[in-house]
């Protein structure tokens, strides 16, 4: 049986089922608001969306696999072009670009000039501290732990703190072998 | 730029152009959200009532902003005063952008005056929802209960909305249906105006 050819990032998003992103926009914005309200310190907020990005990412994970067909990443390098282009494509209909590699290949940034989670906000005076789209930065690093790499997320630029694009850092700490959950017999 | 304690922002984003609308996300994007949405809110609260009322609220802010939106760029800010054409509004526009198609029907209610409802064979956001048995009658529609309250109240057609399940012969999953209550004032409004 021939292998399944990966499919582009353009692609699968055409086949998927779609909706308005200004709904997706809007329900972010008020779960930034929600947790806003109950949490009220910007730290916290900004854990907690990470959180909830993990929770989504690990996740998303399987959904991104079986869609997109793609085949086992040779490096880390690779897996951020995958991520850029596949991954985002697919799901917020937007791509990425990777850049700023270090020398060794294991962290690379992320960039995104068009992120339909900002579209309306500004942020106030008071929650400068605010990482909007921490969100994103979770999924990223949830959806990475599940094929074994242990990642760490930063973000670098915001365009809602005035920088001119979206950029996160992913900076890869270790790869994890793949445990088998089953005990050979002895 | 030195000095200023407050950041400046790149661009004031009332300055940005407004976009068109059409551009998507995939559906499980928006699914996903939605789930941590669900789950965040049950981990802050004790019974159902309480979580159905933050689903609403958060709905509510949505409905806010979306009229806003809506009011804008697809009536060129023309006003409904009339009972009819604000829940046509709700039914046909507001559901055509938020949700892809108009709403399935929008119906007025037979026992009272002041009800009205507005049903969907699936409503988006319940389609990856399955409510276990102790939950009741949980319904995560009660978020776009909260965006058509926002709609309305922002409106100025003040109403009571809820979300139901109504159970169908001959389908698996029961329709959801939104049901409106508007308040006194409007329909004594509605009746002044003939």
């Amino acid at each position: 049986m021939a292998p399944a050819v990966p499919r582009s990032g353009d692609a699968i998003f055409a086949n998927v089922e779609r909706v308005n992103a200004e709904l997706f926009t809007l329900t972010y914005g008020a779960i930034v608001r929600q947790l806003l309200t109950d949490l009220e310190e910007v730290e916290e907020v900004n854990k907690q969306l990470d959180q909830m990005g993990y929770n989504i990412g690990i996740r998303l994970i399987d959904e991104f696999l079986a869609k997109s067909n793609v085949t086992r990443c040779v490096d880390f390098r690779e897996t951020a072009e995958v991520i850029a282009k596949v991954g985002f494509k697919m799901f917020l209909g937007v791509t990425a670009s990777v850049s700023n590699w270090d020398t060794e290949g294991t962290c690379c940034s992320l960039i995104l000039e068009d992120n339909p989670l900002v579209d309306f906000v500004e942020l106030p005076d008071t929650c400068q501290g605010l990482n909007y789209c921490s969100i994103l930065s979770g999924v990223v690093r949830g959806a990475l732990e599940m094929v074994s790499m242990k990642t760490e997320v930063t973000w670098v630029r915001d365009m809602l703190r005035g920088d001119d694009a979206f950029e996160f850092q992913v900076k890869l700490l270790k790869q994890v072998p793949e445990e088998y959950p089953y005990k050979d017999d002895e | 730029m030195i000095g200023a304690g407050k950041m400046k922002q790149y661009t004031n984003v009332l300055d940005k152009p407004l976009s068109k609308g059409r551009q998507e996300v995939s559906l499980s994007g928006f699914a996903y959200l939605f789930s941590e949405l669900v789950q965040y809110n049950q981990t802050q609260v004790d019974n159902i009532g309480e979580l159905e009322r933050r689903l609403e609220d958060a709905g509510y802010a949505v409905g806010v902003r979306v009229l806003e939106l809506l009011c804008h760029r697809e009536k060129g800010n023309r006003r409904e005063t009339r009972l009819l054409g604000i829940l046509s509004f709700v039914h046909s526009t507001v559901w055509k952008v938020l949700f892809g198609k108009v709403a399935d029907s929008l119906e007025k209610g037979t026992e009272h005056e002041d009800e009205y409802m507005i049903s969907e064979k699936e409503l988006l956001v319940n389609r990856f929802i399955s409510v276990p048995k102790d939950m009741g009658s949980f319904n995560c529609g009660a978020f776009v209960a909260g965006i058509v309250r926002g709609v309305l109240d922002n409106a100025g057609f003040p109403a009571v909305v809820t979300a139901h399940f109504v159970p169908v012969d001959g389908q698996q999953r029961p329709r959801t249906t939104i049901l409106i209550k508007f308040a006194e004032e409007v329909l004594r409004r509605e009746a002044r105006l003939g």
